[in-house]
């Protein structure tokens, strides 16, 4: 009974596919998961909204909306109608191919990414021996499109927001691409079903879910920050500061375009919450072992979405930083720190077994954070800026 | 003191964690009043937009205003628009006085600025703290005639009641001081037709 609740997604599209003739059946199961995967995220996507806008409510010791529908469940369908309602203006001196096409690369390719993640046991779109290098290759086609908005738009505050959106994205695409080489070295693979199938196994009753490790818990921390700078999420949200920029790259669009934007955007984090799930908390394994009679699809979108409750968490708590803030980190923090445990993975992996390995990592780990800490993000001075190039 | 690094993180997360989950357990959180259907009753001071006051039960007769025009020359926005009677009626002393054939203000003009009321020295005109004054139709439903503008006296002391008692307290004075007047020199009249006696208390009727 378990197995096939686990595996009812699996057996349904069989079922479908049955139907068809023998020649036909690869196509149409692929055709059937694309679909699936083109309904579900987005619908998450509209719950997530609403979800969002709720819980920043309660952060702030509000209510949030609670007027369409009971609890205001149906306000991501009055949004969309409105969405759909508004006028589409692209501006004059816009370049009108470019303008129109930056939304739909936006949408395009962050689904692509969803393509390689497995969503439960055998649920897996397309299972790529180098699944999280296309997923990479497809999250830095974003980048792209964000310029391609920001270009395209013959707004200057477009073309900042693009701006300061390429180069956030392009330094954290370091750190993130290399938090996730760690869990590659230890795992020997970039198919990501393997990552997942290495970590779903148990000591006693315990995961061996890589953010249990040393290396993990620092890799995992360091994936986290790049992932909310990648996805444009506040603390990193200055791409599209409404305070300086109205609205970063996507000033100039409205109506279903704009609701695009904010479509590609959120199932980015979803893309990338899944990833790191996969990367770091087992994927779909369950955490704790006597619990896996509950279908691994479950697990899996209930760790997408407790990633997305920090996400929104982190939303309702942290400023926005500055430019050079944003920079200094990712370049003088996050870069070393997630070399640094690239070389302690090394040792974990070269060490073998015992609880040497353990010791040491931690110790070198924790030393590095402290002292990194303390003194690599120390202010350099405090007191008038000077503009060394203007005077 | 140095601190590590992310300390301040944390300490604001659990700040954000104690405001979402506290306001599912204390209802004190959430300040939030649901306009609509929960309403929080008005301040007496409160004012948004001007009425008149009349005396009595019929608003025609009883309305105070005596179409001086004074409110429509102090309006800063011009949204009140008078017409003088040809005819006169009484006040609320009995005194044949003028009253507004039309008396209009203009809502979508008004500021809300209590002109108006401070420079009526009839007490005429006073402030509601009506505030849903919504209408779908946006030019005569937005003009109101001086037939929706009236409000009774009992109205004024229902909104404002220590206002309302002043101002009464007030008129009443200045009607006794007219009464007594009246009465004082009606009084001198009747004593000059009785006899050519000397006359008696001409300081009499004074207050």
């Amino acid at each position: 009974m378990a197995n096939t609740l686990d595996q009812i997604f699996i057996l349904l599209r069989n079922w479908l596919v049955s139907f068809l003739p023998a020649a036909l059946r690869p196509a149409a199961g692929v055709v059937l998961g694309v679909i699936a995967i083109v309904c579900v995220f987005p619908g998450l996507f509209a719950l997530t909204t609403v979800f969002e806008r709720k819980g920043l409510g309660r952060i702030q010791n509000r209510l949030g909306p609670n007027r369409v529908g009971p609890y205001g469940l149906f306000q991501p369908v009055a949004d969309g109608i409105k969405s759909l309602t508004k006028e589409d203006i692209v501006p004059l001196s816009a370049n009108a191919a470019v303008h129109f096409l930056a939304p739909l690369v936006l949408v395009v390719a962050v689904f692509m990414g969803f393509a390689v993640l497995p969503m439960g046991r055998n649920m897996v779109l397309v299972d790529m021996d180098a699944g999280l290098l296309f997923f990479f290759a497809m999250g830095a086609a974003t980048e792209l499109s964000v310029f391609m908005a920001g270009w395209s738009s013959r707004n200057k505050y477009s073309l900042l927001g693009a701006m300061r959106a390429v180069a956030q994205m392009i330094s954290y695409e370091v750190v993130l691409l290399l938090s996730a080489v760690a869990v590659v070295m230890i795992t020997g693979s970039l198919s990501l079903p393997a990552i997942v199938a290495a970590q779903n196994t148990y000591t006693g009753i315990f995961p061996h879910w890589y953010i249990f490790t040393p290396w993990g818990l620092a890799g995992f921390a360091m994936y986290a920050i790049a992932a909310t700078a990648e996805t444009n999420r506040s603390p990193f949200d200055l791409p599209e500061g409404e305070s300086e920029l109205v609205a970063g790259y996507h000033t100039e669009y409205s109506g279903f375009k704009f609701a695009l934007f904010f479509l590609g955007e959120y199932l980015a984090m979803f893309s990338i919450s899944g990833l790191g799930t996969t990367l770091f908390l087992g994927g779909w394994s369950a955490p704790l072992s006597f619990l896996t009679f509950i279908p691994s699809w479950i697990w899996f979108f209930s760790k997408v979405m407790l990633s997305i409750f920090v996400f929104i968490w982190m939303r309702g708590t942290l400023p926005r930083l500055r430019q050079d803030q944003l920079m200094n980190f990712a370049w003088k923090f996050c870069l070393p720190f997630t070399l640094l445990d690239l070389v302690v993975t090394a040792l974990w992996r070269f060490m073998g077994e015992g609880w040497m390995r353990w010791v040491v990592s931690t110790a070198i780990l924790a030393a590095a954070y402290v002292l990194m800490g303390r003194f690599g993000m120390r202010k350099e001075h405090f007191g008038p800026r000077r503009y060394r190039y203007a005077e | 003191m140095t601190h590590l690094l992310g300390e301040g993180i944390l300490k604001g997360m659990a700040e954000t964690a104690k405001n979402f989950f506290g306001t599912y357990v204390s209802k004190e959180r959430l300040t939030t009043v649901e306009y609509p259907e929960q309403r929080i009753p008005t301040v007496e001071a409160a004012r948004v937009f001007p009425f008149l006051v009349y005396d009595g039960a019929d608003w025609e007769a009883g309305l105070r205003c005596v179409a001086c025009q004074i409110c429509e020359k102090e309006c800063p926005p011009k949204c009140i628009y008078i017409d003088k009677s040809k005819d006169k009626k009484p006040d609320y002393v009995g005194k044949q006085q003028f009253y507004p054939a039309r008396f209009d203000i203009d809502v979508s003009v008004c500021m809300s600025c209590q002109i108006c009321v401070e420079v009526c020295p009839f007490e005429a005109i006073k402030m509601d703290n009506e505030f849903e004054l919504a209408t779908s139709d946006r030019f005569g439903g937005l003009l109101y005639d001086r037939k929706q503008l009236a409000r009774s006296n009992e109205y004024y002391h229902s909104i404002h009641p220590t206002e309302a008692a002043e101002v009464d307290a007030r008129l009443g004075e200045e009607k006794a001081k007219v009464e007594a007047k009246a009465r004082a020199a009606a009084e001198a009249a009747a004593a000059k037709a009785a006899a050519p006696a000397p006359p008696a208390p001409s300081a009499g009727g004074g207050s």
